[in-house]
């Protein structure tokens, strides 16, 4: 493969690599296309929702051909604290109709589908090469390393999700904080389709998802559950800081998890067909890394690209808008001939435009509002306590609710501590 | 019917790998010696990093290429680790995802 030169190489084969490869080749450029599982999809997981507004402008009705799972109809807020759960539930039929909201997926096929787009396009796919390292002449990206082949190309655009190792050797990171990256584990349970619908009140087609806050020993993280066709993705996300302190292991802790009497209920019945985990970038705005330089442009996960604030987590839909920006951005490069880093910087313009960056600096507060403890440890227990007393007869006078609070603060917030906390909520969300 | 605990080995049991001979993962050992957090040890979803009499030792068969623990041994131990990606099509290979 020695000397051989494409337009452009893409390295991984995930939402944002297949989004660029397709939109290049569909424009007449020679893609290569470089993905190191087996097949695309073999080495991604997600919780997962993909969120379908961004997805539709690439891949027009993607829904009737892709493999999606479920359309996300009923959203989910939990709190939880040992014994109860206080839920926040937001039921959507309209979200059934197309253009549809989200949908849940899972990886192995869906990254196929998507790869199979950009290979119908005219990118060429290679699977089972591993990207080693970058080709540089000067400080500019020239190509790509991948086994003892060297392969060229006026750019290469970094897909390859977010352990980001070609990102580092580019130059354009350091070292990953524990506090700004957590581990998210997963558990794909299998369900009969039919007990699905009726188990979470859904429409056929239709799914359910669940973010939840508390019941993790006091680990800074959180829960999640999707539905899939015929089966849940079931798991948690713990920042490997706080898992390092509290000295937990992230695998015992998911299993205790499962046995939360809320949780058990909704998987009671089902077997677990697959394990898997990934990480997440949590620091948002202040996370992203330069996202190009001479011959070189980073996309998805590989750039932190993720918005989490409580009630959606985006991170597909960021990578399917970052790997269309990449493509705008690279065949705007070609048009003038001219492959630097000035040239390439319209890619950060793009994703201006099409709101990435925006809404990632919308909420780029939240991430040091997860900084704060009590958000997954005293709040979540407050309001089931809270909930428990208003809803129960006791054998005591009763009282209204604001006084009961106001005991049950006592020796976990202060009321201050509590109105900042507050106030921090809502500048942040 | 009710929701019982798997053990790790149970649920890597469950997922497909292609084994590779040689690991992508390696451990400067005389860093490692010197490092007291062990950090490794907990923050791995796989428990790929285990104590034998004192000395680290670690199962790169197991791993799922989250990348965790390179994170945490930067952070919070003596950087001993270094993981790269397993060589084209080894390793995991997610049938779900």
């Amino acid at each position: 493969m020695a000397e051989e030169k494409f337009d452009v190489i893409v390295v991984g084969a995930g939402p944002a690599g297949s989004t660029a490869a397709y939109m290049l080749a569909k424009e007449g450029l020679s893609v290569l296309l470089v993905e190191r599982g087996r097949q695309a999809g073999a080495k991604n997981m997600t919780g997962g929702i993909i969120y379908s507004r961004i997805v539709h402008e690439v891949f027009p009705r993607f829904w009737e051909e892709a493999p999606v799972e479920r359309a996300i109809t009923s959203y989910n807020i939990v709190f939880l604290n040992g014994r109860s759960a206080l839920t926040l539930n937001f039921k959507c039929p309209r979200f059934a109709d197309p253009p549809y909201n989200a949908f849940s997926v899972l990886r192995a096929k869906f990254d196929q589908w998507m790869a199979g787009k950009a290979e119908e396009a005219g990118a060429m796919i290679v699977t089972g090469a591993t990207v080693d390292d970058l080709v540089m002449e000067d400080g500019k990206v020239k190509g790509i390393r991948s086994g003892g082949d060297e392969i060229f190309a006026d750019v290469v655009i970094d897909a390859e999700g977010a352990k980001s190792l070609l990102v580092e050797k580019a130059g354009l990171r350091g070292d990953f904080n524990p506090a700004d990256v957590s581990v998210g584990v997963k558990e794909v349970v299998e369900l009969p389709e039919e007990v699905i619908d009726e188990r979470f009140a859904v429409g056929k087609g239709e799914g359910a998802a669940f973010t939840l806050i508390g019941g993790l020993q006091g680990v800074v993280g959180g829960g999640f559950l999707y539905t899939n066709k015929s089966s849940l993705s079931l798991g948690i996300v713990a920042r490997i800081d706080s898992l390092m302190e509290k000295k937990v292991k992230v695998h015992e802790l998911i299993e205790d998890y499962k046995m939360h009497p809320y949780i058990s209920r909704l998987i009671e019945g089902g077997s677990i067909v697959e394990y898997s985990a990934a990480i997440l970038h949590e620091r948002g705005l202040r996370q992203v890394p330069k996202l190009y330089t001479d011959g070189f442009l980073v996309t998805g996960s590989a750039a932190c690209l993720l918005i989490n604030n409580l009630f959606t987590l985006r991170g597909m839909d960021l990578a399917v808008a970052s790997g269309a920006a990449a493509a705008k951005a690279v065949l705007r490069a070609k048009q003038k001939g001219d492959f630097s880093a000035s040239t390439l910087s319209a890619y950060e313009s793009f994703l201006r435009e099409n709101f990435v960056l925006t809404d990632m600096e919308t909420f780029s507060r939240v991430p040091d509002l997860m900084d704060n403890r009590r958000v997954f440890t005293v709040y979540p227990e407050l309001l089931c306590l809270l909930m428990e007393s208003l809803f129960s007869v006791h054998p005591a006078p009763t009282m209204k609710a604001f006084r009961r609070l106001r005991e049950l603060m006592k020796g976990r917030v202060g009321l201050f501590e509590a109105l900042g906390d507050l106030f921090k909520v809502y500048r942040a969300l | 019917m009710s929701v019982e605990k798997l053990t790790l080995d149970k649920r890597l049991g469950l997922n497909k790998y292609e084994i590779d001979s040689e690991s992508h993962i390696e451990v400067r050992e005389e860093l490692c010696r010197e490092c007291e957090t062990k950090v490794c040890l907990y923050v791995c979803p796989a428990e790929v990093y285990k104590l034998e009499d004192d000395k680290l030792v670690y199962s790169y068969e197991d791993c799922l290429e989250c990348g965790t623990c390179v994170i945490a041994c930067r952070g919070g131990g003596r950087g001993a680790i270094t993981w790269k990606n397993p060589r084209g099509g080894f390793g995991i290979v997610y049938r779900y995802g």
